[in-house]
C-alpha cells in the first residue's frame, strides 16, 4: 500500500470507525433503494406487486448476505488495525515478561530523567514564578558598567526615569530580595521578603485574596508607609489563617507594620531560589536595607527589577531603547552615571538570583539526560533486535500468508509505542517525585529552606510526549529495519550458527553497543571532570583560614537596638569572647566572605591615579571590626590592622588588598596615601593579601576594607577563631550573649569551611547528578554488552563446541569471548574519546582548574569502562567455556 | 498491490471504474448500465455489485455522496477520484495487453 493510496482511503476508513452505525444504516438504505427500484421496474413490466417483490429479492440474492459482504469489503478501519496490533503486541510482550520489565525500566529511567530535568528547567528557568502573568514577556533589569562583565543593581531614580521613558515596556517593577526577623508570639524566625515598587502586584497580575496590594505613592518617602503584604503560607502557618488579619500590626525588624493583604496560595514572589513570605513598599527600604535613605540617591545601586515588554517587542529592540535611555542619563548625571548602562536579560539568565547559579548545571543536565535516554533507547533497541531475530519465523510466516511489509512495520512500531508509552508514564511519575529533588541537594542557608520547584505543566507533558514518539520511532524502527532482510525462504536457509566475532549480521547490534559504550564513556569523563573540579575548588585556599573559624550573627536589629546601644553590645561581646579559653580572636564584619549577602560598592578617587575618560573606578568593600584579619588569618603585607581606636571620632582609614594596591598605586606601597570613598577622603593604613570574596572561582580583584565603626551596621556577622569544637563554641557563645541580653537570638553557627562548601553547591549538585546518571549509563551499557555477548555465545554453540572438540581449552574460549567484548568496548571508548574531547568543553563554567581534556580523567574513565566491560562479559564467557562439545556435535 | 487480482474480480472493478469515469451514478443506475453495456452477457449479479462498490470506496478509488435521484428519492451517488482514474488507466492498459496476447493466441490458425 503506498502513501497516496493510504491517504485516499483514510476518510472512509475513519468514517467507518467513528460512525459505524451511520455507515451501516446508509448501506441498508442503499440496498433497500435498489430493491424498491427493482420492484417498481417489475411492476412496470406487468407483474403483480407481490410477484414483483419476490422476483426482485430473487434477482438480488439474500440481502443479509450482501450486507455482510459489504461490511467485509470495507475491511477493518484504521483504528481496528491499531487496536488489533495493540492487543497482539501486548500479548507478544507479555510472553517475555523479563524482557518487558527490563525494557520498561530502561525507558522509565531514561524518560523520567528527561522529564525531571525538563520540569526543573521549566520551573527554574522559563516559568519560575507561579501565578505571575505573561512570564514569556518578562525580562530582568540590571545595571551594567563599561569595562565590567557581570551586572549590578540599579538606583531608584534611574529606575523611575527608565519606567517613565520606556515606550516598549508594558510594565517595569522593582523586586529586591531582603530578609527580616519575624516574631509571632514567642517564636522568632528569619523570613525572606521583597522590597517592591508600589505597582508590583498590579504589574504581575496577582490580586491579594484578603485586603489589598500597594497603592500608588506608597513607595515614596522615607520609612513613611509601614505596610506589608504577607504570603498565603505565612498567613496560614503563623497566623492560623486568621480571617481578620488585615489591619493587624506585626513587627518586621522591630518596626511595626500594618498587614494590608494576603497573597493567593501558590504565589511565591519573583525570586528564583526562595519563596517570598512578605512584601514591603520601597519607601520602607531603610528598615530592611543598609546604607540609609536611598530613594533619591542616583549613586546607590541597590534594586533588582523586571520589565514586561509589550506584546511582539523583541529583546534587542527593547535593549536598544533602554540603552538609549541610559545614555541620556549618563549625559544628564555624569557624576553618578559615567560609564554606566542598563541591560535586560531573559528570565533564565537573570543576573541577580539563583537562575544564574543553576543555569550552567541545568544546561549540562539537559545534555546528560539526553545521553542517558539515547543509551536507554539503544539498550531497548538491542533487546528488540534479539527478539526480532527470534521472531524471524513468525514474521516470515506472516509475510507468506499475505501481510504487507507496511503492516509488519506498523506492528513493530505499535510494540515500540507500547514500550515507550509505559516508559513515559513511568517516567512522568519519576519526574513528579523528583520535581522538588533539586532543593534536597542544596544545603539550606540561614535556616531558610530554598525553593527551587520543578513545574509539571503542559510544556513538560508535551516535551515528554515528543520524547515518547521519538523513542517509539527509534526502538520500533531498529527491528523494523531488519524486516527488509526478511525473505520468505529465510527460515528455510541454513540455521543460524553464528561465529563469535563474525561481522555482517551482528553489525547493528554491535554498533548499538559501541554507541552505548561511547556515550557512557562521555558521561564518565564528565562526571570525573566535575568531581576533580569540586575537589580542587574545595581544596583551594580561599585566602583565609576555614577550619578553625566559625561564623554566626546576633540579631540586634530585631531586638530593637539603636546604633549606640549596638556599638556598646558589640564591644562587650568581643571582650567577653576574647577572654574565653580556646578563643584566639573574634571580630565582627558586615559581610562574611562567600555568603549570600552582597558587598557594597563605591566609586573611588585615588590620589595620583588618573582614570581614563570612560572609566569610573568603583570598588567593592567590607566593613570589618578590629582584629578581623587576624581572626580570618588573612596575611597583612604592610601597615597595620584596624584597632579599637579607629572609631567614628578618629580619622577615616582603609585597608586595601594587594590587587587594588597594584592597580591603583602601580606597585608602590599605598600605606599613608589617600583614597576617596563615598565622597570622603580616607587614609590607607594597610595592605592585605587577596582572598576569595563572593565565589571560589573568581579571579583576584580590587577590594578594600573600612572600620565597622566608621560605617556602622547593626546586623553584622560575627567571626570567631577558636580551638573549641563547633558545638561547645556555640554553647559558650549563647552563654555570653545571654549574659549580656537574655532576649537576643543567635543565627546558625557554621565553620567557614562549611561556608565555602555551601558556596560551591551548584558544583556539588552537578557532580551528584552527573555521577548518578553516569552510573546509570554505565549500568545500561554493561547490560547492553552483556546482552550482546550472551546472545553471540548462545548463537554460536556449534562453533564453540567444534573448537573445543579440536582441542581448544576452556581458557581459550574464555579469552575468545572476553576479547570480543573488549574489542566492542575499545570501539566504544574510541568513539567516546573523540566525542568527549569535543563536548567536555561544554562543562566549561562548572570546571575549575581542570582541563576538559585532562588525561588522568580520561585514563580513569577508561579503567572504569574496561572493568565494567570485563564484568559484563564474564558470565557469557564462562558459559562459552562450559560448552559440551559432545552434546553440541550430536545435536 | 503486487498481487495480481483475480480476473473476474479485477474485471468487475475495471468495468465499474469505467462506467463511473463517464458520469457519477447511483448503485441502481450502475447495475442497469452494466447490463446494457455488456449486452447482458456478463450477467453481474446485484449481489456482487455492492460489495465491489464498497471495496472501491474504501480503497479511495471512488467517492460516495448522497443526493436526490431522478425520482426525487435520496440515493447514494458514486464518482471517480483522481486515484481511481489512475487505477482505471493502469487496469485498462493491463487489460489491453492481456487481451491482445490472449486473442493473439486464440486466433492462431492451426497449421
Amino acid at each position: 500500500m503506498d502513501i497516496e493510496q493510504w491517504l485516499y482511503s483514510l476518510p472512509p476508513r475513519l468514517r467507518s470507525f467513528f460512525h459505524p452505525h451511520q455507515v451501516d444504516q446508509e448501506m441498508k438504505e442503499e440496498l433497500r433503494e435498489h430493491l424498491e427500484q427493482q420492484i417498481r421496474e417489475n411492476i412496470a413490466k406487468g407483474m403483480s406487486p407481490e410477484e414483483a417483490r419476490r422476483s426482485a429479492v430473487r434477482t438480488m440474492g439474500g440481502i443479509p448476505q450482501i450486507e455482510q459482504q459489504c461490511r467485509d469489503a470495507r475491511g477493518g478501519s484504521v483504528l481496528d488495525d491499531f487496536t488489533q496490533d495493540l492487543r497482539y503486541g501486548l500479548r507478544q510482550l507479555l510472553r517475555s515478561p523479563g524482557f518487558f520489565a527490563v525494557a520498561i525500566l530502561c525507558l522509565t529511567l531514561g524518560i523520567g530523567a528527561n522529564a525531571a530535568v525538563f520540569s526543573w528547567v521549566e520551573g527554574i528557568l522559563f516559568r519560575p514564578y507561579p501565578a505571575v502573568a505573561h512570564q514569556e514577556r518578562l525580562f530582568a533589569l540590571a545595571g551594567t558598567a563599561r569595562g565590567e562583565t557581570g551586572a549590578g543593581g540599579l538606583s531608584w531614580p534611574d529606575f523611575q526615569d527608565l519606567r517613565r521613558n520606556c515606550s516598549l515596556c508594558e510594565e517595569a517593577f522593582v523586586s529586591k530580595i531582603t530578609g527580616s526577623t519575624l516574631s509571632v508570639g514567642d517564636h522568632a524566625e528569619t523570613v525572606r521578603g521583597s522590597i517592591v515598587s508600589a505597582n508590583y502586584f498590579a504589574a504581575i497580575g496577582v490580586r491579594p485574596i484578603l485586603g489589598r496590594g500597594f497603592e500608588p505613592g506608597e513607595d515614596v518617602g522615607s520609612d513613611s508607609h509601614p505596610v506589608v503584604v504577607i504570603s498565603y503560607q505565612l498567613w496560614r502557618d503563623r497566623y492560623k489563617g486568621d480571617p481578620e488579619i488585615v489591619g493587624r500590626m506585626q513587627r518586621f525588624d522591630n518596626v511595626p507594620h500594618t498587614i494590608i493583604g494576603v497573597t493567593p496560595e501558590g504565589f511565591y514572589g519573583t525570586f528564583v531560589g526562595w519563596g517570598m513570605q512578605f512584601w514591603v513598599p520601597a519607601s520602607m527600604e531603610e528598615t530592611f536595607e543598609s546604607g540609609g535613605y536611598k530613594l533619591e540617591d542616583r549613586d546607590a545601586r541597590w534594586i533588582e527589577a523586571y520589565v514586561r515588554l509589550k506584546p511582539g517587542v523583541r529583546q534587542s529592540q527593547a535593549q536598544q531603547e533602554i540603552s538609549a535611555i541610559a545614555a541620556r542619563l549618563e549625559t544628564s548625571y555624569p557624576a553618578t552615571n559615567r560609564g554606566r548602562s542598563i541591560g535586560i536579560w531573559p528570565l533564565w539568565q537573570t543576573p541577580f538570583n539563583h537562575a544564574r547559579t543553576m543555569l550552567p548545571t541545568l544546561e549540562v543536565m539537559v545534555a546528560v539526560v539526553a545521553f542517558v535516554l539515547l543509551i536507554a533507547c539503544a539498550n531497548v533497541g538491542n533487546l528488540l533486535l534479539v527478539r526480532s531475530f527470534a521472531r524471524r519465523h513468525e514474521m516470515s510466516v506472516r509475510l507468506a500468508i499475505g501481510a504487507s511489509r507496511v503492516r509488519l512495520v506498523k506492528q513493530l512500531l505499535t510494540e515500540g509505542l507500547i514500550l515507550s508509552a509505559l516508559g513515559t508514564a513511568g517516567g512522568l511519575l519519576v519526574a513528579y517525585w523528583c520535581r522538588h529533588a533539586l532543593v534536597l541537594l542544596l544545603p539550606t542557608r540561614s535556616g531558610v529552606a530554598m525553593y527551587l520547584p520543578g513545574q509539571m505543566d503542559a510544556r513538560v507533558m508535551a516535551m515528554s510526549a515528543i520524547v515518547c514518539l521519538l523513542v517509539t520511532l527509534i526502538v520500533g524502527i531498529i527491528p523494523a529495519f531488519r524486516t527488509r532482510h526478511l525473505d520468505l525462504a529465510g527460515p528455510l536457509k541454513a540455521d543460524s550458527t553464528g561465529v563469535v566475532g563474525a561481522r555482517g549480521r551482528a553489525w547493528m547490534r554491535s554498533g548499538l553497543v559501541v554507541f552505548q559504550v561511547g556515550l557512557s564513556f562521555i558521561l564518565l569523563v564528565g562526571a570525573a571532570l566535575l568531581l576533580e573540579s569540586l575537589e580542587k575548588i574545595r581544596s583551594t585556599s580561599p585566602g583565609f583560614i576555614t577550619t578553625s573559624v566559625v561564623t554566626t550573627g546576633v540579631s540586634l536589629v530585631a531586638a530593637g537596638y539603636d546604633v549606640p546601644r549596638a556599638k556598646i553590645f558589640q564591644d562587650e561581646l568581643i571582650d567577653r569572647l576574647s577572654a574565653l579559653p580556646g578563643v584566639e580572636s573574634a571580630a565582627f564584619a558586615c559581610v562574611t566572605p562567600l555568603g549570600y549577602a552582597t558587598y557594597s560598592s563605591t566609586p573611588i578617587v585615588v590620589d595620583g591615579y588618573q582614570p581614563s575618560l570612560e572609566e569610573q573606578p568603583s570598588v567593592e568593600y567590607n566593613q570589618v571590626g578590629p582584629g578581623y584579619f587576624a581572626t580570618l588569618g588573612i596575611p597583612l603585607f604592610s601597615g597595620r590592622e584596624f584597632v579599637r581606636t579607629d572609631d567614628e571620632n578618629a580619622p577615616l582609614v582603609a585597608i586595601v588588598n594587594r590587587t587594588m594596591a597594584t592597580r591603583y598605586w602601580a606597585g608602590e606601597d599605598p600605606v599613608g596615601r589617600r583614597l576617596q570613598v563615598k565622597g570622603r577622603w580616607t587614609r590607607v593604613v594597610g595592605v592585605v593579601a587577596d582572598s576569595k570574596y563572593e565565589s571560589m572561582r573568581e579571579i583576584p580583584r580590587p577590594f578594600f576594607y573600612v572600620p565597622l565603626r566608621q560605617d556602622f551596621e547593626r546586623g553584622p556577622a560575627l567571626n570567631i577563631r577558636t580551638r573549641q569544637s563547633l558545638s561547645s563554641m556555640r554553647a559558650a557563645l549563647v552563654r555570653e550573649v545571654r549574659a549580656l541580653d537574655a532576649n537576643l537570638a543567635l543565627y546558625e553557627m557554621i565553620t567557614l569551611q562549611e561556608q565555602v562548601n555551601r558556596s560551591t553547591s551548584p558544583q556539588l549538585v552537578a557532580v551528584t547528578l552527573v555521577s548518578i546518571l553516569g552510573g546509570l549509563a554505565l549500568l545500561l551499557a554493561g547490560v547492553g554488552l552483556y546482552g550482546v555477548m550472551s546472545y553471540a555465545v548462545a548463537q554460536s554453540t556449534r562453533e564453540l563446541g567444534l573448537r573445543m572438540a579440536l582441542g581448544a581449552g576452556a581458557a581459550n574460549l574464555l579469552r575468545l569471548v572476553i576479547s570480543r567484548g573488549l574489542r566492542l568496548t575499545a570501539g566504544g571508548v574510541l568513539f567516546g574519546t573523540v566525542a568527549a574531547l569535543a563536548v567536555t568543553r561544554l562543562l566549561g563554567q562548572l570546571l575549575y582548574n581542570v582541563s576538559p581534556h585532562d588525561p588522568v580523567v580520561f585514563g580513569l574513565a577508561l579503567a572504569v569502562m574496561t572493568t565494567t566491560a570485563i564484568f559484563a562479559c564474564l558470565l557469557p564467557a564462562w558459559r562459552a567455556s562450559r560448552t559440551d562439545p559432545a552434546r553440541v556435535l550430536r545435536d | 498491490m503486487s498481487k495480481p487480482s483475480d480476473l473476474v474480480q479485477g474485471t468487475l472493478d475495471m468495468l465499474i471504474l469505467k462506467i463511473l469515469a463517464l458520469e457519477p451514478l447511483n448503485g441502481w443506475a450502475i447495475s442497469q448500465r452494466l447490463k446494457q453495456m455488456s449486452s447482458e452477457v456478463l450477467g453481474v449479479s446485484d449481489g456482487s455489485l455492492y460489495p465491489a462498490l464498497h471495496k472501491l470506496e474504501h480503497r479511495g478509488w471512488i467517492r460516495a455522496h448522497w443526493k436526490p435521484s431522478e425520482n426525487n428519492r435520496r440515493a447514494k451517488f458514486y464518482s471517480l477520484t483522481r486515484l481511481g482514474r489512475k487505477q482505471l488507466e493502469k487496469e485498462t492498459a493491463n487489460w489491453n495487453r492481456v487481451s491482445a496476447a490472449i486473442s493473439g493466441i486464440v486466433q492462431l490458425k492451426e497449421a
